[in-house]
């Protein structure tokens, strides 16, 4: 019995209800959405490495595809004009075919070798985000991005007559109607990857994740068993980076694909419990929300009682880095498998020492 | 691109292959830590970099101490005096990133030894983030100056190639202390240790070697070495910040793979060819492209020949 099978979709009604409950807040509804699309990009890299073994340190690549794919066909600037869900599509498929042009000439390698590549190949990709100032306009960021939803509705349609509360926004790619779709999408990437954890694929991954040599033994492709993982991984990430350039309306600053986001990344589903989807939401609602919901909070908090101004360590977000490489270094001591472990990751990782019989 | 090549033709491609040069041992010197570490437990200690960040900042607290921050002192004080200063500021670093690093593999890399391979490394990220937390506490979030004690002057009489005191400083100290590591890891018995657990820990510890002593001294040298290229860092680039450690950490660990990780000597050519490479494709790639280029380099190379330019072919390392 998976332990996400009660409170995932408890978790999900609650924050179905959220826009909906009288301490509802514009501005904590939209950080929110970001967290829900950064538990797209953790889940994607999951299948990554949870499922197929493949240590990736340069998903954030993946999901700054996605943003720009989105940005290039949907700023007013370029002659595209595509609606989001054609962006989007296409995000998907640009992320996931980066992901295997890129890792199929290095499959060959293993473990550490391949994350060192993953990461190489993240960070050109930024650089390249940030020089080809040309199309990506370099460190300004792509903006405005602003898009119809689907082929045919115009990108300002009023949607006032909708809104049952006055924080609500009047467009749809505001508030609470983005959080929803955030939500949503979501939602459906959970059911999407318990499915493919049942079928063939996901099955075959565990078993070339747990032991490689043996699964090719037994007549399963590796190579094509990896390329499959990337895939559905860096599409997911594509996805995730979609979102989250029609939430900002912008693509922002490269400076958000860098490898400081891949690290947060797997920090995340190590943190929540390697393969395991439950935890590795749980994980990134966590960390995230502490990132970018709880520091804010509790840095105003401080700037209201405190005063503001004054060195780093006066201020919550400057013990980010302190308060995250304390808890990797102490779950990798003393919890290695996560919060929400996966139970065979558990059992490797806990094995009772055999004895002879 | 014509008025790029121009540009590099005017500045001298002599030039560049000199600071490419000054840069790569630098970078050799940092490697030096990574590929030792990683010979011998397989560890990617994603925190070197963020060591030699702290090594760095050290030596800026040690030079105010000494009162090489006034530039009126800097100025009047005999050479040979800033030369013993500076010596102190080197060895106060190497001793300090020795210690740090030798503490955090008994505190947080010796538990695991026996764990899987990627709670290691998740762990060694954890501890650069919090070196680089550590780092923005005690400097602050700006770039921090480092005493400028080596004049600038140039050494040959041409007009166009220049090759300055500083340049001389950095060869002067990278190239003896590469020398005494190898001289240290081929001769003493603690270095014929190293070798052999690096070979087979299991095999050295059943030949009466202690392998949790050699990996301390590991971790002490690698550091050590991190140190001083730290202080002979601030004192080429006049400048440090706590963001520092990861790019440098970065090429190093380029560099490292490019040489044939755990191989001594392949560190050092890895660094000098990072070093040259890293200079050229600013001068003909324009300077944003530079990094993109290094990186590109690790990828083909990890493709292409896996156990580096000087490493043997083996098989259990692709």
């Amino acid at each position: 019995m998976s332990p996400g099978r009660y409170w995932v979709p408890a978790l999900f009604v609650l924050l179905a209800a959220y826009p909906f409950l009288p301490v509802a807040e514009p501005n904590r509804g939209e950080q929110f959405t970001v967290l829900f699309v950064y538990a797209v990009l953790a889940l994607g890299l999951n299948v990554v490495i949870g499922y197929a073994g493949l240590l990736h340190l340069g998903i954030a690549a993946f999901f700054g595809i996605g943003a720009y794919t989105v940005g290039i066909l949907t700023v007013p600037y370029f002659p595209f004009g595509q609606s989001f869900l054609v962006a989007a599509t296409a995000a998907t498929l640009a992320a996931a075919a980066a992901g295997v042009a890129t890792t199929a000439p290095v499959l060959r390698l293993r473990g550490d070798y391949l994350a060192l590549v993953t990461l190489g190949f993240g960070l050109i990709t930024l650089y390249a985000i940030r020089n080809l100032d040309a199309i990506t306009e370099g460190t300004k960021g792509m903006n405005p991005i602003g898009a119809g939803p689907v082929p045919g509705v115009a990108e300002d349609a009023d949607l006032s007559g909708w809104r049952l509360f006055p924080g609500w926004g009047v467009r749809w790619y505001r508030y609470p109607y983005l959080y929803f779709l955030a939500l949503g999408v979501l939602g459906l990437v959970m059911l999407f990857l318990r499915n493919l954890e049942r079928s063939r694929l996901g099955r075959a991954w565990v078993a070339l994740r747990e032991d490689e040599l043996a699964a090719a033994c037994t007549g399963l492709n590796p190579a094509r068993l990896k390329l499959a993982a990337i895939a559905v991984g860096a599409g997911l990430a594509g996805l995730a980076g979609a979102l989250y350039a029609i939430a900002l309306q912008g693509t922002g600053n490269p400076q958000g694909f860098d490898f400081t986001l891949s690290m947060t990344m797997v920090c995340c589903v190590i943190l929540g419990g390697l393969g395991n989807r439950p935890g590795v939401l749980l994980g990134t609602l966590l960390l995230m929300g502490f990132d970018r919901v709880a520091t804010n909070v509790l840095d105003n908090l401080i700037q209201e009682h405190v005063g503001s101004g004054g060195p780093s360590y006066t201020k919550v977000s400057g013990w980010k880095l302190m308060i995250f490489g304390t808890v990797l270094i102490l779950m990798m001591r003393y919890r290695p498998e996560g919060m929400l472990p996966e139970a065979r990751h558990r059992r490797e990782l806990h094995e009772e020492p055999t004895k002879p019989v | 691109m014509p008025e790029l090549f121009a540009q590099a033709e005017a500045a001298g491609f002599g030039q560049f292959l000199v600071t490419g040069l000054v840069m790569g041992s630098l970078y050799a010197l940092i490697a030096l830590g990574y590929t030792m570490v990683y010979g011998i437990i397989e560890l990617i200690n994603f925190a070197h970099g963020d060591l030699f960040m702290l090594g760095a900042f050290l030596a800026v607290t040690h030079l105010a101490w000494s009162g090489l921050t006034d530039p009126a002192f800097a100025a009047s004080a005999p050479a040979y005096l800033l030369a013993w200063m500076v010596a102190g500021g080197i060895a106060a670093a190497a001793l300090f990133c020795a210690a740090l690093n030798v503490a955090a593999d008994r505190v947080v890399y010796r538990p695991l030894r026996a764990s899987p391979k990627l709670t290691a490394i998740v762990s060694a990220v954890g501890v650069s983030f919090v070196f680089v937390n550590l780092g923005l506490f005690w400097k602050g979030p700006s770039p921090v100056k480092f005493p400028d004690l080596i004049p600038d002057t140039n050494l040959l009489a041409s007009d166009g190639l220049r090759l300055t005191w500083k340049d001389v400083m950095v060869v002067g100290v990278t190239a003896p202390a590469m020398l005494a590591l190898t001289l240290f890891v081929r001769y003493t018995p603690l270095g014929k240790a190293m070798r052999a657990t690096a070979q087979n820990p299991t095999a050295a510890r059943l030949m009466g070697v202690d392998v949790d002593r050699v990996v301390s001294a590991t971790f002490a040298l690698g550091g050590a070495l991190a140190g001083v290229a730290a202080v002979v860092y601030g004192l080429y680039i006049k400048a440090v910040d706590f963001q520092m450690g990861f790019q440098n950490g970065l090429y190093a660990f380029t560099a490292a793979v490019l040489g044939g990780v755990g191989n001594i000597p392949g560190a050092v050519v890895g660094g000098l060819v990072i070093g040259v490479v890293g200079e050229l494709s600013k001068a003909y790639l324009g300077a944003k492209w530079s990094e993109a280029t290094v990186f590109a380099i690790l990828i083909v190379i990890l493709v292409f020949r896996p156990a580096g330019l000087l490493g043997a072919r083996t098989r259990e390392k692709v």
